[in-house]
């Protein structure tokens, strides 16, 4: 009696630990309350974790108490060591974890079960928790692997490029359909370890092939979508448990990654399918090659581009990627904070994909500490161009690239883009003229409107800066 | 009775993910990083069947693989929150970055 008491107090903290995790996710719509959205959110977590202690299952705490303390160590080290250009590869890390943490908790729940016992006497596990097994070991083995090819992407360990091995998807659908055929054997015929095993090291495969051909620019959908695999596995491991917080956990997580991955896939007009295939490569390599015009740019030196940051009245700053490389936020708060001074209106336009995780600009400049009501979301300032004076391009290509608009034949074609070339003039820092990811070729260098600034982003907006100043 | 629960596990799955979608439609496109380092530390969850599973006396293979388990969850946990936070508190408006 006592202990159902207890059960009973526990199962009503799980719920109050899942209304907080919604009310933390709903804090989270606005940048006044997010903080306190996460900390509730993590209240949520600390109260389900401390009642679980109590949990009539558990007989022994010595392991629960060194799991915890390695797990809090690494974890904290991780979180704070890490740079806030690197959140993407961060972000990836944890997604890997949570998904192998909610397999091997599926794992652990199956040798709890005596199959040799249920197998003498002609019977096989119930069927929801066999199917709850083996769905929680599949995602949760794929996000693991993926998350961890994402992260070598991310990192320059392994190429950001797009690599495929010769029948790359015939070997993916071989693989997809072995892990259903052991899955379904397990699940129906024979509780055997031995199909769980291969289930787990095929998935493990699965997710690595799936993961490699994503190109670096293609980033934001896989950390996306390995996000929301994170979230599912954690639900179906709550099935394996019979346990209604963790699905509702992790369906909320589940939908906030299917949520991303729509809103990324929406922001370089492909379809979910086009981007996990890996097919913008070949696609812009092909065009490079039969269509190729030569175009000819402008350039301008630091105290030329000061020149016309001083007449201008308006200015839009576009970042992308190539400032997070090469550092650069800092530089480009050093240069808002001068144009601010001299009275220009500054504002920051930024495109859903630029960077490699949704948001990743944004956190970049909040970093160093640029106002957030200065940055501005694609369709709040597209239409705000045209009544610009000048718009400054800081590592970013494909995602201004008119070609997108009335380009039929660019692989980027219907890409909804930042329509810099409607400003009266935009300069462009970039390294060299290289191709943007998609490998073609930008056409809004050649635009009689465009100015190209050379250089390494950090040191060519320290110059400009310098020389706004000094004028 | 085994099939009921099993039911009743999947309403609230469904009902759940509909509220995360209305939850997170709300999200703006500045907190979307923050919002998967947050959403992602609530993944973690699955540490309350891992220290279970660690906890466990008889079996010990479930013990092994709970306390793995346990580590990576905490990971997951410790680092997801720890991180969305150093985040968050850096956005900041307008006049306060002027202070």
């Amino acid at each position: 009696m006592k202990s159902s008491f207890l059960q009973d107090i526990i199962w009503i903290s799980y719920l109050a630990a899942s209304i907080l995790f919604i009310f933390g996710i709903k804090y989270l719509s606005s940048v006044k309350t997010a903080r306190k959205g996460n900390l509730l959110s993590a209240i949520g977590m600390l109260l389900a974790i401390i009642v679980t202690l109590f949990d009539q299952n558990i007989l022994s705490y010595e392991t629960i108490i060194i799991g915890i303390i390695i797990g809090s160590a690494l974890g904290a080290l991780m979180a704070l060591k890490a740079p806030m250009t690197g959140m993407p590869q961060m972000v990836g890390a944890l997604n890997g974890f949570g998904g192998i943490a909610s397999a091997l908790v599926a794992l652990a729940e199956y040798f709890k079960y005596d199959v040799v016992r249920l197998e003498a006497y002609g019977q096989l596990m119930p069927y929801n928790l066999s199917i709850s097994i083996f769905l929680s070991l599949l995602i949760g083995s794929v996000t693991f692997s993926g998350s961890f090819v994402a992260f070598g992407k991310l990192q320059g360990i392994i190429t950001g490029r797009v690599v495929k091995f010769p029948f790359h998807n015939t070997i993916n659908v071989v693989l997809i359909l072995l892990i259903l055929g052991f899955g379904l054997y397990f699940c129906f015929f024979r509780n055997l370890v031995d199909q769980l095993f291969l289930v787990f090291a095929l998935s493990l495969i699965l997710g690595f092939l799936l993961t490699l051909p994503i190109g670096g620019a293609d980033m934001p959908v896989a950390i996306s979508l390995l996000n929301s695999y994170s979230g599912l596995a954690a639900s179906a491991t709550g099935f394996v448990i019979n346990n209604n917080m963790l699905i509702i956990a992790g369906a909320l997580v589940g939908a906030s990654g299917i949520i991303l991955t729509n809103i990324m896939c929406k922001a370089m007009n492909r379809s979910l399918m086009n981007v996990v295939l890996g097919g913008i490569e070949t696609a812009g390599l092909s065009i490079a090659a039969d269509d190729q015009k030569k175009i000819t740019v402008k350039s301008v030196d630091s105290e030329e581009a000061a020149m016309i940051f001083d007449s201008a009245q308006s200015v839009i700053i576009v970042p992308g990627y190539g400032m997070a490389v090469a550092q650069a936020q800092h530089a480009v708060r050093d240069l808002y904070l001068a144009l601010e001074e001299r009275g220009k209106n500054v504002r920051f336009a930024i495109h859903p994909v630029a960077g490699r995780m949704p948001g990743h600009m944004n956190v970049l400049l909040a970093e160093a500490n640029i106002p957030y009501d200065k940055l501005f979301a694609m369709e709040d300032i597209n239409n705000d161009f045209r009544n610009t004076d000048v718009v400054l391009v800081v590592g970013a290509n494909d995602v201004v690239n008119p070609a997108a608009r009335k380009d039929r034949k660019s692989p980027i074609y219907g890409m909804p883009i930042l329509n810099v070339d409607y400003a009266r003039t935009v300069i462009i820092n970039k390294r060299s003229l290289n191709v943007g990811y998609a490998g073609i070729d930008n056409e809004l260098f050649g635009y009689p409107n465009a100015l190209m600034y050379f250089g390494d982003a950090k040191d060519a907006i320290i110059k400009l800066t310098n020389a706004i100043k000094e004028l | 009775m085994e099939h009921s629960l099993f039911l009743l596990l999947i309403y609230v799955f469904v009902l759940a993910i509909f509220v995360g979608f209305e939850l997170i439609t709300k999200v703006p496109p500045t907190l979307h990083t923050p919002l998967m380092s947050g959403s992602n530390a609530i993944s973690g969850i699955t540490i309350v069947g891992a220290i279970i599973s660690s906890g466990s006396g008889d079996f010990l293979f479930a013990k092994i693989l709970g306390t793995i388990a346990l580590v990576f969850a905490t990971i997951n946990v410790v680092g997801g929150y720890l991180v969305t936070d150093r985040m968050l508190k850096m956005f900041k408006k307008d006049k306060e970055t002027k202070v």
